[in-house]
């Protein structure tokens, strides 16, 4: 077993706790894993990205190699694309399709979401306005997770367990909303695939 | 023993924690950042009241340490590459005092400068200083690591580099803690002139340090960490350093390559296994993070032995950061490269955050200066060096903490006029103190405005050395009451900001706009937690 996913976009969106929560599922499920982040300067509302590396061996090496990743997992629609050279033909791309605007040439988003649909192997869903649903308009990066469960190899529950452990001390009321957002997510990508 | 998911910082400090750390010493800077706030955030920390404060400057963290090491106890440094160089004073000369508790300094380099002004090699410092250099190559052995610093640095005496790259500082892994240590007693000095680098004192301790590097090279704990691996193809042998053996092993673990690799992960690099290596084979590959420390020792200046590839012949780039592909591609690995980014993707540079106050300091600032025409501004380093950046653009420099308040005295002595320096609170004590002195001393004209945000916000939001000081540091220093200005850079004050800057850029003299706001994620991180404590 080997999932070499990339998680993408805006500093501020959440990929960290994305990356948390598979992290810690890959751990309880005794898996090796490494997880390359970006910290300090792109975090100020520049893109990023994360790499997420995980084997029933060990790790080699912090980044994926172009051409390698399983699955792009984004919050946000152009940031997904960046990523292309790292994605396999069999690769999946899951992103939401609620852009991040905050510079001046943010391009048209139907040419965004025409780009992402020539992937062979694409999921795009409005993950803001499913987690608005869902109770918690934050959550966006949780509702993404969900719709990209299917193609980690780990089973569904113990996402929601590691949901559990990582946002335990912020109160009940927060794992919660954060376990419809994942469901949701889940729900809406299977749809799609059906 | 518990198996715990970390960044490589947080490997290093949770093994300083385990190896009987008794004072953490850092400035923020990425990516070095993570080990003082692990230490910060450590129940274990606060139960054995290990110090764990933020230090005004890199120097001032090396000397405390060196302190702390003086008194018998083990203590760590850690900085970003640029801050060994502020540091390097105390760095160097703490080689020939030694150390009395173990003393490690760790310093992040940033190969590619994802955040940084420069990708210096702070390898060069070690063998600079005549100290060991570790060099880990992922989280575990950068755990491991740290014990055996801490006993050779007690065992020959000496401070230990410990060098890590942003890849492996903010890669997360598992990692197997081993049984903690205790903690080391207060103890002084054997010999009460050992820390007296007076110039008859300092010649002998120089002499002292030159062999024990040589007797380095035998030291278990720095040779384990080196190995060599014999394969059948004697065509090309390839010896790695750090975290670029992670990329070798990455493109030939699962291919039927069988080449003899030589790992190095710790310096005095060890001159027999590489001889041994470059004798066994015809053509030897050097993969190094970094600068090609080891390919020039190879090659020397005659470069007449066998056929060297590396950084110097360009099969690796010159500058930049490692990554698989490279690495394969030198190998003469098939690209695996797969679709192109489309044009639609624009950049996105990282930019101020919504409700910023630095942001509302350039709006007035950019709008007084038009009248001069362009290039008054020296800048400095943290998030404010963002208005090099469309729409603002409006900044001049940025060289190293301080410089701006430095250069602008020199701009100013060159005549132009105004000559205005931009530079944050944190960065102002860090290194801007001194060169208001200068300017208040020579009674330069300059308008220098310190854009206090109350933090250090770039690196996250650390505490600020400078909060609720500024102004008494300003007037102590000597600068006149009525040029000590303060504003509030919001925009409902664009109007008042800006006639005061225009007023203080009109005074033949030193004036300090001190401009106060918040940073907006301090504030917002800081009424979550009020409201959670309500």
């Amino acid at each position: 077993m080997k999932n070499d996913i990339i998680l993408s976009g805006v500093g501020g969106q959440g990929i960290l706790s994305i990356a948390a929560v598979i992290g810690l599922a890959a751990v309880a499920n005794n898996l090796f894993l490494k997880q390359a982040e970006v910290h300090g300067m792109s975090q100020r509302g520049g893109d990023v990205q994360s790499h997420l590396r995980l084997s029933d061996k060990p790790v080699a090496s912090d980044l994926i190699a172009f051409g390698k990743a399983n699955l792009i997992i984004s919050v946000e629609p152009m940031e997904s694309l960046r990523y292309l050279p790292w994605l396999s033909k069999q690769g999946w791309l899951v992103t939401n399709s609620s852009p991040f605007i905050n510079i001046p040439d943010y391009p048209p988003v139907d040419q965004i979401i025409k780009e992402i649909k020539t992937i062979r192997n694409h999921i795009i869903i409005d993950a803001d306005a499913i987690a608005k649903e869902a109770g918690s308009a934050r959550s966006g990066n949780i509702v993404i997770l969900g719709a990209a469960s299917p193609f980690i190899e780990m089973p569904y529950a113990s996402l929601e367990n590691a949901i559990k452990k990582l946002f335990e001390r912020k109160g009940e009321e927060i794992v919660e909303v954060n376990l419809k957002a994942l469901r949701a997510g889940r729900e809406s990508s299977d749809a799609i695939r059906s | 023993m518990k198996k715990l998911l970390l960044l490589g910082d947080e490997s290093i400090a949770q093994a300083a924690l385990d190896a009987g750390l008794s004072g953490m010493y850092a400035y923020p800077g990425t990516p070095s950042t993570e080990i003082m706030e692990y230490i910060q955030s450590s129940k274990e920390a606060s139960h054995r009241n290990i110090h764990r404060e933020w230090s005004s400057n890199e120097k001032t963290a090396m000397e405390a340490a060196l302190g702390m090491s003086y008194a018998g106890k083990r203590a760590m440094v850690a900085m970003k590459h640029v801050g060994l160089n502020v540091a390097a004073d105390s760095f160097i000369n703490s080689a020939l005092t030694g150390v009395n508790g173990g003393l490690i300094v760790v310093s992040a380099d940033d190969p590619s400068m994802h955040s940084s002004q420069n990708e210096q090699d702070s390898r060069f410092y070690g063998k600079f200083a005549f100290i060991p250099c570790f060099e880990p190559s992922n989280q575990q052995e950068a755990y491991d690591m740290i014990f055996d610093a801490f006993e050779v640095s007690e065992k020959y005496k000496v401070p230990v580099l410990f060098r890590i790259t942003t890849r492996l500082a903010h890669s997360r892994a598992s990692v197997q803690l081993k049984a903690a240590l205790p903690e080391n007693k207060l103890s002084l000095p054997v010999d009460p002139l050992q820390f007296v680098l007076l110039p008859a004192i300092a010649r002998k301790k120089y002499k002292a340090l030159l062999s024990s590097y040589e007797s380095l090279r035998y030291e278990n704990r720095i040779s384990k960490y080196n190995f060599f691996k014999d394969g059948k193809k004697r065509e090309l042998g390839i010896i790695t350093c750090g975290i670029a053996y992670n990329y070798l092993m990455e493109n030939i673990s699962d291919s039927p390559y069988d080449y003899p690799v030589l790992k190095i992960s710790a310096y005095p690099f060890p001159t027999d296994l590489i001889k041994d290596i470059t004798s066994r084979c015809k053509e030897v590959l050097v993969l190094e993070e970094g600068a090609p420390m080891i390919e020039e020792a190879l090659r020397g200046i005659l470069d007449n032995g066998i056929k060297i590839y590396g950084r110097l012949d360009g099969t690796i780039p010159r500058d930049g950061e490692l990554n698989p592909a490279i690495v394969g591609k030198a190998l003469g690995l098939p690209s695996s490269y797969g679709e192109e980014v489309p044009s639609v993707v624009k950049m996105r540079p990282p930019s101020f955050c919504k409700g910023c106050g630095h942001a509302d300091m350039f709006n007035s600032l950019i709008e007084t200066l038009k009248p001069y025409g362009q290039g008054h501004v020296f800048s400095d380093i943290g998030c404010y060096t963002l208005a090099a950046l469309p729409p603002y653009s409006s900044i001049n420099s940025c060289v190293d903490m301080g410089a701006s308040v430095t250069m602008a005295i020199g701009a100013a002595d060159a005549g132009l006029i105004p000559s205005v320096a931009v530079i944050g609170d944190s960065t102002f004590t860090h290194s801007g103190m001194t060169g208001l002195l200068d300017a208040v001393v020579k009674k330069s004209s300059v308008t220098i405005i310190i854009s206090d945000n109350s933090t250090t916000g770039m690196t996250g939001g650390q505490q600020s050395q400078a909060t609720g000081r500024i102004e008494q540091i300003c007037t102590g220093i000597g600068v006149e009451p009525e040029h000590l200005r303060i504003i509030i850079p919001l925009r409902k004050n664009h109007e008042e900001n800006a006639r005061i800057m225009k007023e203080e850029f009109e005074y033949k003299g030193v004036s300090v706009i001190i401009a106060m706001r918040e940073c907006i994620q301090t504030a917002t991180k800081r009424k979550k937690t009020e409201i959670a404590n309500e």
